[in-house]
């Protein structure tokens, strides 16, 4: 029990180190640049705990739960041999992670804002709602091919620059011809849509592929997904700006 | 009162973000695979703490940071802190932002450290690699990365330089490491780009590209306050294949010193 207890204590100091640097660059900034005194002392005091107990609880989380349910649930379906159901697993997973999630829905309210500003679409409340939910399907869908793909390289062992320097390529010359509005938003959604549920699963995932297939390396095969879902997000919008 | 609203409702909206995955996880395990659970109390009380942990992250980051950061990227970015003179006749210098530069490469590398996503990714790769990549190393790489990411970011808005341009730059610079770098690292180094920006990072950088982008005559918030997150997604693939080639390096020229001093 003590063990216990003192690893909580340790991984509780070890969250606080992490968040340090956020507090010293604010504070120094605001006293020293801004020359301002730091506000609600109280509410920032109650916060920093949050965070700090909040950090510690997910990673303690992580080790118990999302890493091991992406392992087992990769070794699962190696065994099963079925590799159409684990791309459809891999396409729902990326899908249904992204469709919901909250930074892409401000992304794609925000996309819609400047699309009606420039009179891309008209300036309705029902055009702005179509073009926000067009966008969010594109990004959730591209994010679920991304992963449908990602998992299709590791059990056919490509080498991850093979399929990603044609994708920077493609983003490159999808650039030229996509209308100027849509180019900031398209490279920020690459960013966006991974989210911190979905990376230590995804991340999961990939490793316990690469090391239930025979031949993979966990370390060269295993990562890369998240690199495939920040990716196909940017030319999926693209294109979606150039179709509109 | 209002502390315990805040946390229902965050509680809440992590819940909704979460069922989505919960849902496809439940319907292979039990449809496709057709097995229970192995360890399910544990994965419980996992996906307990991964939930709680995240709502209480989020409450403490909207008390603790979030309101302070974002004015101060406002004050920041405000004419009145970057030319103090009243007179108005003398134009603002794209050098005079450099408080600008200097906050968004130490927020975006102090913001990077605490991402919980790279975190995850840190810790798998050290346990994946055996130590050889060490967890604290790679998210100070990372973190490095956004940073100058972030700094040239607002750089970019300031001037008003398009975003493909360094974009496309960016591209080729991590093509030409790709070509040069170990080989083991690659797919980490990708991935970090997609880590590094979720939950602290984005609400602060966003702020400061929009706060930027609106006290600066002649650009459009909504077009130019958008690309920083693409800044920070590009440069640490950059910063983490250069500390691999660097760590390859210390390494070779470790073993020529060492083979060297074997043969004498």
């Amino acid at each position: 029990m003590f063990q216990v207890k003192n690893k909580f204590i340790r991984q509780l100091f070890g969250s606080f180190m992490d968040l340090l640097p956020i507090f010293v660059v604010i504070f120094v900034f605001q006293l020293f640049i801004l020359h301002k005194p730091i506000p609600n002392l109280g509410d920032i005091a109650v916060g920093t705990a949050f965070v700090v107990l909040g950090l510690t609880l997910f990673i303690q989380g992580l080790e118990k739960s999302l890493f091991p349910i992406g392992e087992t649930m990769a070794y699962a379906f190696s065994k099963k041999g079925s590799i159409s159901w684990l791309l459809l697993f891999a396409f729902s997973l990326g899908f249904g992670t992204t469709a919901a999630e909250p930074a892409l829905i401000a992304v794609a309210d925000e996309a819609a804002r400047i699309a009606a500003d420039g009179g891309m679409i008209e300036q309705t409340e029902l055009a702005k709602n179509d073009y926000a939910f067009g966008l969010r399907f594109t990004v959730a869908f591209s994010v679920g091919i991304a992963i449908l793909l990602g998992v299709l390289r590791i059990i056919r062992g490509w080498p991850l620059h093979y399929l990603i320097i044609p994708g920077y390529m493609g983003v490159v010359i999808m650039t030229f011809f996509a209308p100027d509005a849509i180019i900031g938003i398209a490279y920020d959604s690459g960013g966006v849509t991974t989210s911190t549920i979905t990376v230590p699963l995804v991340t999961a995932l990939g490793v316990g592929l690469a090391s239930a297939i025979r031949g993979r390396n966990p370390m060269t095969d295993g990562f890369g997904l998240i690199a495939f879902a920040s990716l196909t997000p940017m030319i999926f919008v693209m294109a979606y700006g150039m179709i509109l | 009162m209002s502390l315990l609203n805040e946390i229902l409702s965050t509680l809440l909206s992590t819940l909704r973000d979460v069922t989505p995955i919960i849902l496809v996880i439940v319907f292979f395990q039990l449809v496709v695979i057709r097995k229970p659970f192995s360890h399910f109390k544990n994965l419980v009380t996992g996906m307990f703490y991964v939930i709680l942990g995240m709502t209480f992250f989020l409450v403490g980051l909207d008390k603790a940071l979030f309101p302070l950061g974002t004015t101060m990227a406002e004050q920041l970015t405000n004419p009145n802190f970057i030319n103090p003179s009243t007179d108005q006749s003398i134009s603002i210098a794209w050098q005079d932002y450099y408080w600008v530069y200097i906050f968004g490469a130490c927020i975006g590398f102090a913001t990077t450290l605490a991402e919980p996503a790279l975190i995850a990714v840190a810790i798998k790769a050290q346990q994946i690699s055996g130590g050889t990549i060490k967890a604290w190393y790679l998210r100070l790489a990372v973190s490095i990365g956004v940073a100058v990411g972030i700094s040239l970011g607002t750089y970019r808005i300031v001037t008003g330089i398009d975003l493909y341009v360094f974009i496309i730059a960016g591209y080729i610079i991590v093509i030409i490491q790709t070509i040069f770098s170990p080989k083991l690292i690659i797919g980490l180094a990708y991935d970090s780009g997609g880590v590094t920006t979720s939950t602290v990072t984005v609400p602060l950088v966003t702020a400061l590209g929009i706060g930027l982008a609106s006290s600066i005559p002649g650009r459009n918030p909504l077009l130019d306050g958008f690309g920083l997150i693409a800044f920070a997604s590009l440069f640490p693939i950059m910063a983490v294949l250069a500390y691999a080639q660097f760590a390859d390096w210390i390494n070779n020229r470790a073993r020529l010193k060492q083979t060297n001093q074997e043969g004498e």
